[in-house]
């Protein structure tokens, strides 16, 4: 187990194009740290610099006190799960798992006993271990990238999109597994994935990626509730949060919702900021019914899809054009047209500045 | 083919069978002269069924050669075809198998210029390039020695860029998973590369060993000593008769012995070969 320090990180491609704009981040031991965002935003990029498989252009990176950006990645005592598990298919399964042992001259009966204890915290059968990777399946393949992880007893686990070429049933099962041998074993990871359920279930702390740039570090529910910019606020949560371009009252406590609709801000509103525009945000499931008298927003229904235990209306207010999605739980029989009395908590308004995109604290 | 009727079934087993009695009937004109004495073999109609003298001319062509030789038998000469063979095939499998591994995993200035000085040499073989190959090797007092007969053959552009495309296959992670479990490249060339490439290193055997096997031009310049003449040599050195006919028996007899070791090769490494040149999945 180790911390891993990553301190102004930039990445130039010699091309020139700049993949890591300087990235900072401590990640404690035993932490699990999941980079998140859409493809091409660095976060494979940033995993590989710290495996030492891409160059550091600028920055350090240090793995327990160790600086580690000139070291071969055999000497960074890591481990890596690649996405489509990169197992050696002349190899065995059990060869797979010990080549890196072999490799560093331990005995033959010391990797015996660490494949064996790796197949078996797995459920590999000892039949298993003896063939090879094209004749398993897809998850049993991803057990054996794991396993070859394992048997390392690295200080840092790196997984590159490791379950992004399962089904999604199996993706549900494994991702469980990962989280249960990350807590079983207490190795620090680093989990990058481009999928927000997954990585709002596995990471103690997200990491959001976004060209380069980390838009925001946090817990998943310090993201889900204060996300720190318009992109987290639309990439955490699904369906993604109602945003609506809009001004602030003339005296900054209020906001105009639709036409004739205005809300309440929490804490006063921005005084300060009266009258300026601003993009007022709300997630699905916080559109809620009002119940008998109390105050509502006339939300019409335009589409209703059931999900069973959602019902997820998309409607607007009023005349206004912009479309929202409300997410009820349950099953509640809304049809095309029908008028619903919505209600919105003060708390779960988010605010965001339209020029920087950053949130705009109440 | 879909389509299921007995006409075009029986037309495309009479093609086939005629395409195969096309190939093999001159191997079986070569099979009988081989089992007959010199008296019949210069008697018309040649004869198309087999006679009695098969092992007496095997014999006699292994061991004794034709009359008015020298009397060498082609025992010695089958083996230098094999050794000759043998080193070229191995040769350029290894020296293919390296160069390849060069072009396609180390960034080298000038690297995409050794690759077209590669590909350069595909349009200069032996025999483009004979008289001033024939100087090297002679100066270098490689005359009539296995040598001579096999260096000059070794390097392959056609090989190399078998390989190359091979490599090319080769998922990058694969490699970065051997540089995380502390592989150098000389172990990621012997652990993973090479057992990867396994069924294409037996195809391209059997390729390169018929071809080192059937050279004509190059031992035929550079032998002048009969110790070290190839089997292939022989066999026009033995219709070389004078005054006299050829002494047809022995000739065939040798065609066949000739024949056998690139045959052998093809049979016990059919599987391999086929799966070495149709085989995609890495």
């Amino acid at each position: 187990m180790a911390s891993v320090t990553l301190d102004n990180i930039r990445k130039t491609y010699p091309n020139g194009y700049q993949a890591i704009h300087g990235v900072d981040v401590d990640i404690r031991e035993g932490e699990f740290l999941v980079l998140v965002g859409p493809s091409g935003c660095g976060k494979s990029t940033l995993l590989r610099m710290i495996a030492g498989l891409e160059g550091v252009t600028e920055g350090t990176i240090r793995i327990g006190e160790r600086e580690v950006n000139k070291l071969e990645p055999s000497q960074r005592d890591i481990a890596m799960v690649f996405q489509n598990y990169a197992l050696y298919p002349h190899m065995s399964v059990y060869a797979n798992m010990a080549y890196g042992l072999k490799i560093q001259g331990l005995p033959k009966d010391e990797i015996d006993q660490r494949v064996n204890a790796a197949a078996e915290i797995l459920e590999l059968t000892e039949e298993q271990l003896t063939r090879k990777p094209r004749q398993l399946s897809g998850g049993q393949r991803q057990r054996v990238a794991m396993g070859r992880a394992i048997v390392r007893e690295p200080s840092v686990f790196l997984f590159d999109e490791p379950l992004s070429n399962l089904d999604a049933k199996l993706r549900v099962q494994m991702r469980l597994e990962i989280k249960r041998l990350q807590e079983r074993l207490g190795i620090t990871s680093i989990y990058v994935t481009h999928d927000q359920v997954e990585a709002m279930t596995l990471g103690h702390r997200l990491m959001v990626l976004n060209g380069g740039v980390v838009e925001q570090l946090g817990t998943p529910i310090e993201l889900y509730e204060r996300p720190a910019s318009l992109f987290v606020a639309e990439f955490i949560g699904s369906p993604s949060m109602n945003l609506i371009p809009t001004k602030l009252g003339a005296d900054g406590k209020t906001i105009r919702i639709a036409d004739g609709i205005e809300l309440s801000l929490a804490n006063g509103g921005l005084a300060d900021q009266a009258g300026e525009e601003v993009v007022f945000g709300v997630r699905p499931e916080h559109l809620e019914l009002a119940s008998g008298d109390e105050a509502s927003l006339p939300l019409t229904a335009t589409l209703v899809e059931h999900l069973g235990a959602d019902t997820l209306i998309h409607g607007h207010f009023g005349d206004d054009r912009a479309d929202l999605t409300v997410r009820l739980s349950g099953t509640h029989l809304v049809a095309a047209g029908d008028v619903l009395p919505i209600r919105i908590t003060a708390d779960h308004m988010h605010l965001f500045n339209p020029n920087t995109e950053k949130r705009l604290a109440l | 083919m879909i389509e299921n009727r007995p006409f075009l079934k029986v037309l495309s087993h009479v093609i086939l069978i005629f395409g195969v009695l096309l190939v093999a009937f001159p191997i079986w004109v070569a099979f009988v002269a081989a089992t007959h004495d010199a008296g019949r073999m210069n008697i018309l109609p040649l004869p198309m069924w087999p006679g009695g003298h098969f092992l007496e001319n095997l014999d006699v062509a292994l061991n004794q050669g034709v009359w008015g030789g020298d009397g060498q038998g082609v025992a010695f000469m089958l083996f230098n075809s094999m050794i000759m063979a043998l080193v070229i095939a191995f040769g350029k499998i290894v020296i293919s198998l390296l160069s390849a591994f060069a072009i396609v995993y180390f960034r080298f200035p000038f690297r995409m210029f050794f690759f077209w000085m590669i590909f350069v040499t595909l349009m200069l073989p032996v025999e483009v390039r004979i008289l001033p190959t024939f100087e090297v090797v002679a100066n270098l007092g490689m005359l009539n020695s296995y040598w001579g007969l096999t260096v000059p053959l070794i390097a392959s552009a056609t090989a190399t860029f078998m390989f190359r495309q091979v490599f090319l296959t080769i998922p990058d992670e694969l490699l970065e998973a051997s540089r995380i479990d502390g592989a150098g490249p000389l172990r990621f060339f012997k652990d993973i590369l090479i057992p990867m490439s396994q069924t294409n290193i037996a195809a391209l055997f059997v390729i390169l060993f018929i071809y080192g096997w059937n050279q004509y031009l190059w031992p035929l310049l550079i032998t002048t000593d009969q110790d070290m003449y190839t089997i292939v040599i022989q066999i026009k050195r033995m219709l070389e008769a004078g005054e006299e006919a050829p002494q047809w028996h022995i000739v065939m007899m040798t065609t066949l012995l000739a024949m056998l070791p690139p045959v052998v090769v093809v049979v016990f490494m059919q599987k391999l070969f086929v799966k070495g040149l149709t085989e995609t999945e890495k």
